[in-house]
């Protein structure tokens, strides 16, 4: 069992001093090498870290090298240490972080990780390369998972990293409906022996869907709206409120496309949520919209 | 944790009277009446480590894990579901979907030792007399290759090259060590190992007391013999000086690096040494609980071990008040479940504790974090090995062998062309080549080739490193390790190329899957290995992509697996063992005398 460490990282009023890319920057103890490069100014990719998740550091895409270890360390769960060395921008991170953004996307579609694609740009990751001389690179290839009307699984997207797993499990949604199976590059996400979600443990509160980064879970109505080559992010509105179901109190961010609700998330720094909603707030918004109106006109 | 949701696929009653045997009262919820329930998330917590051997009753009930026998541990243990599915799905010995046949399956040894000794063909032949077969990476038995193991339904798993009696190739070397007593002493009782002086180094141990031990074992400059070669006196000292937890120390016995073999020898042969010594860890370190985490594969060992612990508790060497110490110490065998990363120390921790065999980021590290987070000390059995002799002959004794910074013997696993494959006890220092001869030399009429070192995890070298005397110092020095004592030999006639392709495949099967630079890494460089196999030659691209691949798994990886999983197949790239580069042409060098 993990306990969960502070995931932002600030956690005393001891300050330690490093050095990051040569510059000093002093920062509370229990700090993040991550935190800290941010306070420098640093930008880091992350893929498996979240500020509402216990980070897990698999996905190593945010690695940096700190003087004196052997390999490079994970920025997203390192604290910081009195007198540390950091470089975020030498040959050897940036040339591991390349081939991890590289790798995955080798093998697995990341068109709709919004994230990740300024990041394969900026290390100019090119996955092209691993399928050649008629010899294709192993893929996580699958169909998409429709099973029921409130959201889909489409694996051939998921990077693996655990971000559903933890959100199911211990640090939100305490239902454990779905967890890592499988070992290697056949390790997936799923439910015990593969039963559809309907028939596992899973109580639709969403929370998967609120963190995983790549669209391989996704909203039913987002899914289809892609499938008919009809969503359009750019010209979608999101609407803060509260949910009216009960009293806890919880903010709500409502996306909306031609005056239909699209898709719904809360926002991770919330202090009631923490980003994590309940099957009422995440799926119950039917009421606010008639179910069977045909879609309206585009507003001009 | 919520209540768990589980289906409603019920176990027969085959599959509850075989986890029933296992756990029998230990469960996690117990229905006083139906009122008052005792459950709850901390009794969940400490019944959690019971899912790997019920995973096990299971497996060997029926063959398979079924959906219902998987709900009802889930329901004794209250486990979700899905997690126990995730573990049972993690591990090559269980499987989660119905076979045809329900009966025994052959395991059969398919990397480098087996494979250039008749694996293939013993497969076919298998499979042509109607025996289920299973391609298995290395079954820790390469001095009688091709290696085989039997996975039994609803009986013991044997191994039938176990029913022979055991000859040590030096057996009567008045020099050896550690070996000294195989084949001299009766593995199966306690008496006889005692006559030959078994169990005076634990009442030594307890004359000199914790602090005194310690010292001693620093003292000796012994390191692991597991591969890492980490300070044995310092991992001690770091568990002793805990306090206010319990503790653990552990023997690991995994041993799943393709070549070694050494542990299950000592095991089979001389089970009592391995507890006396896991014993004196214990006192050492003033951790009460031990633990035998020993690979799957290995049915003799586990029942020598399990039967000399037995004795040991009987005579009162464990449990309440070890040979009258006052100290509290017992130990619990676990057997994995065919996982070559369990033997990484924190995925050993992981698959005790009955979660998957992933290993955890270090810091922070298992001396003060390890076994469900508490301190804790694991060893390689020969390290504990070793610790008898530090304490019967003094450290300064010890150190009469070997070099300054090597000290002592080391136990090394020969096989593939070698004429008497088997393990080695020889003093650091000795050579490469002494120790060929000592095995008699390469067998066959082809002349040396490579030298495989340290394992899968390890490398190759040439038959120009024959002069190399086996220390740690002179292995780094050369750019190579001694790792957990394999050398393998390979002759000219070796399609090496092979060779390569399936250490590849090896580290492709046994990433955990948890981070990406190994999880794709190792299947990216088995394609590039496949493609060299196939065209003969690796191309420019592949070549640039190969060192790529191999950097990001060393540089970026969470554990060992991945930091060592290019090492072989680099080694064997650079020294022109696949067909290209400098190396080639140096096939008829460093025949043996
Ligand atoms: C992938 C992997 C597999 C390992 N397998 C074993 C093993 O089977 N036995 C072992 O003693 N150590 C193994 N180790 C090393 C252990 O992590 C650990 O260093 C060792 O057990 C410590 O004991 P020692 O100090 O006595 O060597 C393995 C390490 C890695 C990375
Ligand atoms: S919707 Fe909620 S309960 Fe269902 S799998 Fe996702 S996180 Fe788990
Ligand atoms: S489904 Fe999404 S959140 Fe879950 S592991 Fe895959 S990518 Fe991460
Ligand atoms: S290096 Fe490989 S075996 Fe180790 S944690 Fe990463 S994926 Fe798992
Ligand atoms: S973000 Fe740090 S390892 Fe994934
Ligand atoms: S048993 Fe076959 S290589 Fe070890």
């Amino acid at each position: 069992m993990t306990l969960p460490t502070n995931p932002s990282g600030a956690a005393s009023e001891v300050n330690v001093n490093l050095t990051v890319n040569g510059q000093s920057v002093s920062v509370p103890a229990g700090t993040t090498i991550h935190r800290a490069c941010e306070r420098a100014g640093i930008d880091t990719p992350t893929l498996c870290w979240a500020e509402n998740l216990t980070p897990v550091n698999v996905c190593r895409v945010c690695v940096v090298e700190v003087e004196g270890n052997r390999t490079l360390v994970p920025s997203c769960a390192r604290a910081v240490e009195e007198g540390m060395v950091v470089n975020t921008d030498s040959e050897r991170v940036r040339h591991s972080r390349r081939m991890v953004l590289e790798f995955l996307a080798s093998g697995v579609d990341l068109d709709q990780a919004e994230g990740l694609r300024r990041w394969l740009d900026e290390y100019e990751a090119d996955p092209g390369r691993y399928d050649q001389d008629g010899l294709p690179a192993r893929t996580v290839y699958e169909e998409p998972k429709v099973q029921d009307n409130l959201y889909i699984r489409d694996y051939s997207r998921c990077v693996l990293c655990y971000k559903c797993v933890e959100a199911c499990g211990d640090d939100a949604q305490h239902t454990y409906a779905i967890a890592v199976s499988g070992r290697g590059f056949d390790a997936r996400i799923s439910t015990e022996f593969d039963v559809t979600l309907p028939d596992s443990a899973c109580v639709y509160c969403g929370n998967c869907i609120g963190v995983c980064p790549t669209g391989a879970i996704q909203f039913k109505t987002e899914f289809d709206l892609r499938q008919a080559s009809d969503w359009r992010p750019d010209e979608q509105t999101v609407t803060q409120t509260v949910c009216s179901y009960c009293g806890v109190g919880c903010n709500l961010e409502l996306h909306v496309q031609d005056e239909r609700i699209v898709k719904v998330t809360s926002p991770a720094d919330h202090s009631v949520t923490h980003g994590h909603l309940c099957i009422k707030g995440r799926f119950g918004w039917q009421y606010v919209q008639p179910v069977d109106a045909p879609t309206r006109q585009r507003r001009p | 944790m919520a209540d768990l949701s589980i289906s409603e696929a019920n176990a027969d009653a085959i599959e509850q009277a075989a986890v029933d045997a296992v756990l029998g009262d230990q469960t996690a919820e117990i229905r006083e009446t139906e009122r008052l329930v005792r459950a709850g998330t901390q009794r969940r917590r400490d019944h959690r480590h019971l899912l790997l051997p019920a995973l096990h009753a299971l497996q060997n009930a029926k063959g398979w894990i079924s959906p219902g026998g998987l709900n009802y541990v889930c329901r004794q243990l209250q486990v979700p579901p899905a997690e126990a599915y995730g573990v049972a799905t993690f591990y090559d010995l269980f499987r989660v979907d119905e076979p045809d046949t329900i009966g025994d399956v052959t395991h059969v040894c398919v990397d480098a030792a087996c494979q250039i000794s008749g694996s293939a063909e013993r497969q076919r032949e298998l499979a042509a007399r109607g025996v289920t077969v299973h391609r298995s990476p290395c079954l820790g038995q390469c001095d009688r290759a091709p290696a085989e193991f039997v996975q039994a339904v609803a009986g013991p798993d044997r191994v039938d090259a176990d029913s022979q009696p055991y000859v040590l190739p030096q057996h009567g070397d008045s020099s050896l060590r550690l070996l000294r007593r195989i084949g001299v002493v009766d593995p199966n009782s306690l008496a006889s190992y005692q006559a030959a002086g078994g169990y005076e180094a634990l009442a030594a141990a307890i004359a000199m007391g914790p602090t005194a031990v310690c010292d001693a074992v620093a003292a000796s400059g012994l390191s692991g013999r597991g591969g890492a070669a980490f300070p044995t006196g310092v991992k001690w000292r770091a568990v002793a000086a805990e306090q206010g937890r319990p503790k653990h120390v552990v023997a690991n016995c995994d041993e799943s690096e393709p070549g070694t073999f050494k542990d299950r020898v000592v095991m089979e042969n001389d089970p009592f040494a391995v507890i006396e010594a896991l014993t004196i860890a214990g006192f050492a370190t003033a951790a009460e609980n031990g633990w035998i985490y020993i690979r799957g594969e290995y049915p003799l060992a586990t029942r020598r071990l399990s039967e000399a612990i037995v004795q040991a508790r009987a005579a009162g060497l464990l449990g309440e008040n070890v040979a009258g110490s006052g100290h509290r110490f017992d130990i619990e065998i676990r057997r994995g479940a065919g996982a070559y990363i369990c033997g990484e120390e924190t995925a050993l921790f992981a698959s005790i504790e009955g979660f998957r065999g992933e290993p955890r980021s270090k810091p922070p590290f298992p001396t003060t974090h390890g076994l469900f987070q508490e301190p804790t000390a694991v060893n390689n059995p020969e390290t504990l090995l070793n610790v008898l002799e530090v304490i019967n002959r003094g450290a300064d004794g010890y150190r009469e062998v070997g070099t300054e910074n090597s000290p002592g013997t080391k136990l090394l696993c020969l096989s593939g062309r070698v004429a008497r494959p088997g393990v080695y006890e020889v003093p650091f220092g000795t050579t490469l080549g002494e120790v060929l001869a000592l095995a008699g030399g390469i067998s066959g009429d082809d002349p040396l080739r490579a030298v495989l070192l340290g394992g899968a995890a390890g490398n190759f070298v040439l038959p120009d490193q024959l002069d190399m005397p086996m220390t740690l110092e002179d292995a780094r020095q050369r750019g190579t390790t001694l790792g957990s004592g394999v050398v393998m030999a390979f002759t000219a006639e070796v399609d090496m190329v092979a060779v390569a392709v399936r250490i590849a495949e090896f580290f492709r099967g046994e990433s955990c899957g948890q981070c990406v630079p190994c999880r794709v890494g190792t299947v990216r460089q088995h394609e590039t290995m496949v493609q060299l196999q196939q065209s003969g030659a690796l191309t420019e691209q592949r070549r640039e992509l190969s060192d790529d691949i191999a950097r990001v798994m060393a540089d970026a990886s969470i554990c060992g697996l991945g930091h060592t999983a290019a090492s072989a197949v680099g080694s064997a790239l650079r020294l022109g063992l696949l067909g290209e580069g400098p190396g080639d042409g140096g096939v008829d060098q460093g025949r043996l005398p």
